[in-house]
């Protein structure tokens, strides 16, 4: 994912199209996948670049595309807080209990 | 396409000198690196593993785009249907790629305009292949089977490189990239086996391609000496020379099953090493095309700054329709 969209950085007279993030549904039954980004003037502009960049063989059924500045995203660098109230809490596995030999269908 | 990571003689010398980095974040940062862990975007790294990239990143771009012009020459001129139905998805397909690699480099920090700006004002480098002519249709034929062949060769490590947003590019590019390669093929092989006129057309295509092609590698491993940093950081996976060396074993025996001669007079199977030895590269050629005196360099240069600056009318208008758009939409 890119950190910046540059939508409102202004380049010679051109303003900087702002940068959308491509999600592709591979086929029905399966949910959207990020593919990649896209710079577009608008959001029609985006879903045909993100057509022929990335859907030139088919790939795809259905694609989203989202300003990547209204991405909300969490910082690496915290992780490990981020993640750490799972970290203890190995019972939400089924292998944490044991099952004795002989039980069936369980 | 692919480029190496390309600089002129005179830079070669000069390592990446940055400010220190904080010793403890380096070590974490190199450890993961070396366990083969990916790194995404937002993760810290060093400035030096950030610029590394996106010289490396944007140059690819570069080479990318650049690469359309000798391929786009032959478009109106293909001699059939189906072969420009081919090149034109081609073509459109090297497009799709520089913008893959682009869209990889912002994620570092760098903008689109400022990519296009040193490529277009001649700062930043593109693979040297490219500031060859092509001459006749022979050459659309020897490009996508030697150009492109060479840039899978370099490729298909990059696809576990260790910067998660050029990995899966080059895992999207490389899926692309073989179908380039047969295509070229096919055309070298129908014309080696049409008239003899054809078939010298094959040989003269392949001895002017053959040399820059096996140049693409980029210096020997001994005048590259970012190869080692490049190799630790999981950037490069294989040296110049090891990639050079994969492609000629595996082109020789294409060359000789269509029966063309590849123009090295030295290049002769070495049964001990299992590979080929080939002859003296002449790098000052190399070098002389990496500072822009190729055939067509200049003429490559023009058509990219002509087609930006014919484009700007669209691009404004775009910016234009959507702006008032914006705005309607406000204003309902």
């Amino acid at each position: 994912m890119s950190n910046t969209a540059s939508s409102s950085e202004a380049v010679g007279q051109t303003k900087t199209w702002p940068l959308w993030e491509v999600f592709i549904r591979v086929k029905n039954g399966l949910s959207h996948r990020h593919a990649g980004s896209v710079h577009a003037a608008d959001a029609k502009m985006a879903l045909e670049a993100a057509r022929d960049t990335y859907t030139r063989r088919m790939e795809g059924v259905s694609l989203w595309v989202v300003p990547s500045a209204a991405i909300v995203a969490s910082d690496p660098g915290d992780a490990a807080e981020l993640f750490e109230p799972a970290a203890d809490k190995v019972y939400r596995h089924p292998t944490f209990y044991v099952i004795p030999e002989g039980i069936k269908n369980i | 396409m692919y480029t190496t990571e390309l600089k002129d003689k005179n830079q070669k010398s000069a390592p990446l000198v940055l400010a220190p980095e904080d010793p403890e974040r380096l070590a974490a940062f190199d450890a993961r690196v070396a366990a083969d862990d990916f790194i995404e975007p937002k993760d810290w790294m060093p400035e030096a593993y950030r610029k590394t990239l996106v010289r490396q990143i944007s140059q690819h771009a570069h080479s990318e785009i650049v690469g359309m012009l000798p391929e786009g020459n032959w478009i109106t001129r293909a001699p059939s249907l189906r072969r420009k139905a081919v090149l034109l998805a081609k073509v459109q397909d090297e497009g799709g790629h520089g913008l893959y690699l682009y869209a990889a480099a912002e994620t570092l920090g760098t903008s689109r305009e400022e990519m296009i700006e040193a490529l277009h004002s001649g700062r930043a480098k593109y693979s040297t292949i490219f500031n060859y002519p092509t001459l006749t249709w022979a050459d659309i034929g020897a490009i996508g089977w030697l150009v492109d062949g060479a840039a899978i060769m370099n490729q298909v490590p990059l696809q576990r490189t260790s910067y998660g947003p050029y990995a899966r590019a080059m895992v999207r590019i490389c899926k692309e990239e073989s179908f380039h390669q047969r295509q070229g093929f096919e055309i070298m092989m129908t014309l080696a086996s049409g008239t003899p006129e054809q078939k010298r057309m094959a040989q003269d295509a392949l001895n002017r391609w053959w040399w820059p092609s096996i140049m693409m590698f980029g210096p020997s491993d001994a005048n590259s000496p970012n190869t080692a940093q490049s190799v630790r950081w999981r950037i490069k996976r294989e040296t110049n020379d090891e990639l050079r060396q994969k492609f000629i074993d595996v082109t020789v025996p294409q060359a000789e099953a269509i029966g063309l001669t590849v123009p090295d007079p030295d290049l002769k199977w070495n049964a001990e090493r299992e590979s080929y030895d080939y002859g003296e590269i002449d790098w000052e050629e190399f070098y002389a095309v990496v500072r822009g005196e190729g055939a067509v360099a200049k003429e490559r240069m023009q058509a990219r700054v002509q087609a930006w600056e014919d484009g700007k009318w669209v691009r404004d208008a775009a910016a234009a329709h959507a702006e008032k758009h914006a705005s309607r939409m406000a204003a309902e």
